[in-house]
């Protein structure tokens, strides 16, 4: 078999390491235009910073291809024909496929704002954003970031590092609104201010403005104010970026339409990561997921179906992090940003605002716990997960919370006063703190 | 990669930084007119001067760089900086470090008339503090301990505010000062005070050597009461003490919270620990060094003890001879020389990493009967690399955490500064039951390629 994957992102690579795994003999074949191995596009934002050089974000040594016997093809893939099975790249040579997957990712989205096409306008995806991001912020004093999700803040810590003054505008009334609930946000919120970045809450952008040269010079927004920057970052989102799948008769939508197994309406042609989209999601599922996490785990489940153990799609317990500034993140399950009829959430903060912890949970008893989210602390996500999955009650999960603490040794330990403030809040639902921190407390 | 960026001005250092790192400039300035000065007393004061100006300016300068800023992860412009990225100014700081060695190991011996060659003037100020400490005038050595200690404790201090967000840092930095200022400066010195054997309860044999070779062994018996004790300490601490707290807590409760080479390391060295190579080919070196070495000094040991009991009859004086010249090779050229003269170029861990025979040693325990691990938090890892950066003794910490599995490594020293690193929360140091030490998480599926062996 002769598998050709379009795309060494996360995605394509996981696919092609389990069908290296599960099928030995397998041919593979990785192509990809943008760099000639796999990096990690989460660790962008760490080069440009400085703490990392861009060769520290390889997740695997060069040698690592070819030792497993991965074939990487630096070029971009122009055309698709697949009455043919084969694949017209950039350099002009063509490959002949016996199954493909498309892992081709996405690329940032942009309203159609006036001024958007001018020098030092851009989104922050890919080794080409980097290199412009680089170039464009050269000495520079103020830069404007559009959108108030989690490459929003990632660019204004990057022009941070810089000295350079970032400007975050958000369309919402508080950070990250459609996932974090207002008391979250607050603790971001507090990240910004202490770190000097200001943001401006239920704004949007109206107008980027230009100078002779073709060059930013500032932003108006749909409050009226005229904000002078040299750079404008758009952080308002990615779409599956379907420029290959539409030379073909691949389907497409929004991004290439798959079922649950992943495959496209193409017989030997799969899509997985950013750029699919399910046809049926399941419930309570997005149709398009754009994690590293999920890319990770499609990549992993596409690679069992191509090797013949047809796999259906399940994406499990969901799980995420990032980090503010200082501030870490993790969520598991479902945590839902507002008011859900069925759920109740109980929600703790530590004195100091550095740290928060809010546990999900059903109305009615037993009152199971279905989601969580950590701020400024660590929480194992195999024991959230267990939870998650045993639905076990909110009670016996907050008595014996030490074993979810994933906490650095020595780390002020909350437990007491998380349980503390749970009696205050829940009187009905007493519970006494049980089990000790750590590995031993499982046992 | 084919991507390089464009090399981008670093923003300005402030004025009061400049400030600071102008106070020590000028006390290294100040140490070198004490070299150059011929009259006695002037010595004095260039010296003193140079201590004053080289400790407020370090401490002054690691709170304007580190204390004034949000606590948490602090590595903007960490390879952009000549200084931290193998630039000119790195350079020249491992040279003048290489240069010290050199002179102190080779060209500042006693010539029997209290002259101690090339850094003369810089011993001799120090005979009034070595004076009232030891009861006796100051020696190469002596200074030697003096700069070290003060390394320690003035780079610890930066350490503290550096990594004040993590009272793990704070607690194993203040160990590190503790240990280097109390068990490895003053109380050696205190003993000769008192007319007892200089002995550094810190350090055990095999990485003291010569504490277990029989001739310091009937010497310390000789002396009475206490050498015995430091013969039955010495014992204890190679061959009891240190098994059963690496199984406890794993090699880290030596390598990052008493010992004095690591100590320097974490505090003096760790502007440096990112310059560790993370290669497959480095890792090859590791291994082909650091076990050969441990099996040298236990021959030798070995050796030596068999001409003493054979009354000094067999072998002739292969072992005495072989002691010699690994005290040259090991103990000088390349924990001394090596080590620490290579900090801005290879990073602060190279002597730990490649050359130290207790590292070994503790790295086989911890790599077979510890409790220790770091754990991988199911899925959550993203592979970004900041984890493996940070990392002093060149573990490629991602590709474990990336599949979701514990870092059971015999080179881990246990510093704790990937999982403070990790903008994931993902890594964790733990101490827990052995079953099951090695399992990945079920929630990441660990590819069974053959990535790092």
């Amino acid at each position: 078999m002769h598998l050709v994957i379009v795309g060494n992102g996360i995605t394509g690579v996981t696919c092609a390491l389990t069908v290296r795994r599960l099928r030995p003999d397998a041919r593979i074949t990785l192509v990809e235009g943008e760099s000639a191995h796999h990096y990690a596009r989460t660790a962008l934002m760490y080069v440009y910073m400085g703490h990392l050089r861009p060769s520290d974000i390889k997740p695997y040594e060069d040698w690592f291809w070819a030792e497993n016997r991965l074939e990487l093809v630096h070029a971009t893939a122009t055309a698709l024909h697949t009455a043919d099975n084969l694949l017209v790249l950039d350099n002009g040579a063509t490959l002949a496929y016996d199954q493909l997957l498309l892992a081709t990712g996405s690329e940032s989205r942009r309203p159609a704002w006036p001024g958007q096409h001018l020098a030092g306008v851009q989104g922050l995806y890919g080794l080409p954003d980097l290199e412009a991001m680089a170039r464009d912020t050269h000495g520079i004093a103020r830069g404007v970031v559009v959108g108030g999700g989690l490459i929003g803040v990632e660019l204004a810590e990057m022009l941070h590092s810089r000295g350079i003054e970032p400007v975050v505008l958000v369309r919402d009334g508080h950070y990250w609104a459609s996932v974090l609930p207002p008391e979250e946000a607050h603790l971001v919120d507090l990240q910004f201010e202490e770190n000097g970045v200001p943001v401006r809450y239920h704004t949007e952008l109206a107008e980027i403005l230009g100078d002779a040269h073709g060059r930013v010079r500032a932003v108006r927004t749909t409050r009226g104010e005229e904000i002078a920057c040299q750079w404008v970052g758009i952080a308002t989102g990615v779409a599956p970026n379907l420029t290959l799948a539409q030379t073909s008769a691949v389907e497409t939508d929004r991004g290439i339409l798959v079922d649950e197994l992943l495959r496209t309406n193409v017989p030997n042609v799969y899509a997985a990561g950013d750029c699919a989209q399910f046809r049926r999601p399941a419930a309570g599922e997005v149709p398009i997921e754009q994690l590293w996490y999920t890319g990770r785990m499609q990549g992993e489940t596409v690679a069992h179906t191509l090797c013949g153990q047809p796999t259906p799609y399940r994406r499990g317990v969901w799980f995420n992090s990032a980090k503010f500034f200082n501030l870490e993140y993790q969520t598991y399950g479902q945590a839902p940003a507002g008011p859900t009829p069925g759920l109740n959430s109980f929600y703790w903060e530590h004195l100091g605002s550095r740290a928060a912890f809010r546990v999900y949970f059903r109305a009615e008893a037993p009152h199971a716990v279905v989601g969580f989210n950590a701020l400024g602390l660590r929480l194992r996500q195999a024991v959230c997960e267990q939870w998650i999955r045993q639905q076990a009650p909110v009670a016996a999960v907050l008595a014996g919370l030490g074993a979810a603490n994933f906490d650095a040794e020595f780390a002020p330990q909350h437990e007491a006063a998380i349980v503390a403030a749970f009696n205050r809040q829940f009187p009905q639902q007493p519970v006494a703190l049980a089990r000790r921190r750590g590995l031993f407390a499982r046992f | 990669m084919t991507f390089s960026p464009a090399a981008p001005p670093l923003p300005a250092t402030p004025a009061t930084e400049k400030l600071t790192l102008a106070a020590v400039a000028g006390g290294l300035l100040a140490l070198l007119l004490a070299l150059a000065d011929a009259d006695a007393s002037r010595q004095r004061l260039w010296f003193w001067a140079a201590l004053a100006l080289i400790g407020s300016g370090t401490l002054a300068w690691s709170w304007l760089k580190f204390g004034t800023h949000p606590a948490g992860v602090q590595h903007d412009n960490l390879w952009r900086r000549a200084s931290t990225s193998r630039g000119a100014v790195a350079w020249a700081t491992g040279l003048a470090l290489t240069g010290f060695y050199v002179v102190l190991y080779w060209f500042s011996a006693d010539d029997g008339h209290g002259h101690f060659g090339l850094l003369d003037h810089l011993v001799h100020p120090l005979d009034g503090f070595s004076q009232a400490l030891r009861g006796r005038p100051a020696d190469q050595w002596f200074l030697y301990g003096t700069f070290y200690t003060l390394a320690v404790l003035l780079m610890g201090a930066r350490a503290l505010w550096k990594y004040r967000h993590s009272r793990y840092h704070l607690i194993r930095t203040a160990s590190v000062m503790f240990f280097q200022l109390g068990f490895a400066f003053l109380l050696p010195g205190l003993l000769q005070f008192f007319q007892q054997p200089e002995y550094y309860f810190s350090y055990f044999w095999p990485l003291k050597y010569d504490y277990l070779f029989p001739g310091t062994v009937t010497s310390l018996l000789k002396n009475g009461g206490l050498g015995v004790f430091m013969v039955f300490w010495g014992a204890v601490m190679s061959f009891l003490a240190t098994p059963v707290l690496t199984y406890f807590f794993g090699k880290r409760w030596y390598c990052s919270w008493v010992c004095g080479c690591g100590g320097l390391a974490e505090t003096a060295g760790d502007p440096y620990r990112h310059l560790s190579d993370k290669s497959r080919a480095a890792w090859r070196w590791e291994v082909r060094l650091i076990y050969p070495i441990l099996a040298i000094i236990v021959a030798i040991t070995a050796l030596l003890w068999v001409h003493f009991a054979t009354g000094s009859t067999l072998l002739g004086e292969a072992g005495g001879a072989a002691a010699k010249w690994y005290g040259f090779a090991i103990g000088a050229v390349f924990s001394g020389v090596v080590g620490v003269g290579f900090y801005p170029i290879l990073g602060s861990r190279v002597w730990c990493r490649f050359g130290c025979p207790m590292a070994a040693y503790l790295g086989l325990l911890q790599k077979h009967f510890s409790r220790f691990r770091i754990s991988t938090n199911g899925g959550q890892c993203i592979s970004c690399g900041n984890c493996s950066n940070v990392c002093e003794m060149g573990i490629d910490v991602k590709q474990y955490a990336q599949r979701g599995e514990p870092i059971i490594r015999a080179a881990c020293v246990g510093c704790g500064m990937c999982s403070t690193a990790c903008p994931r929360g993902v890594l964790n140091l733990e101490n827990g039951p052995r079953e099951g030490r090695y399992q990945a998480s079920p929630l990441i599926h660990a590819d069974s390629l053959r990535i790092l062996d």
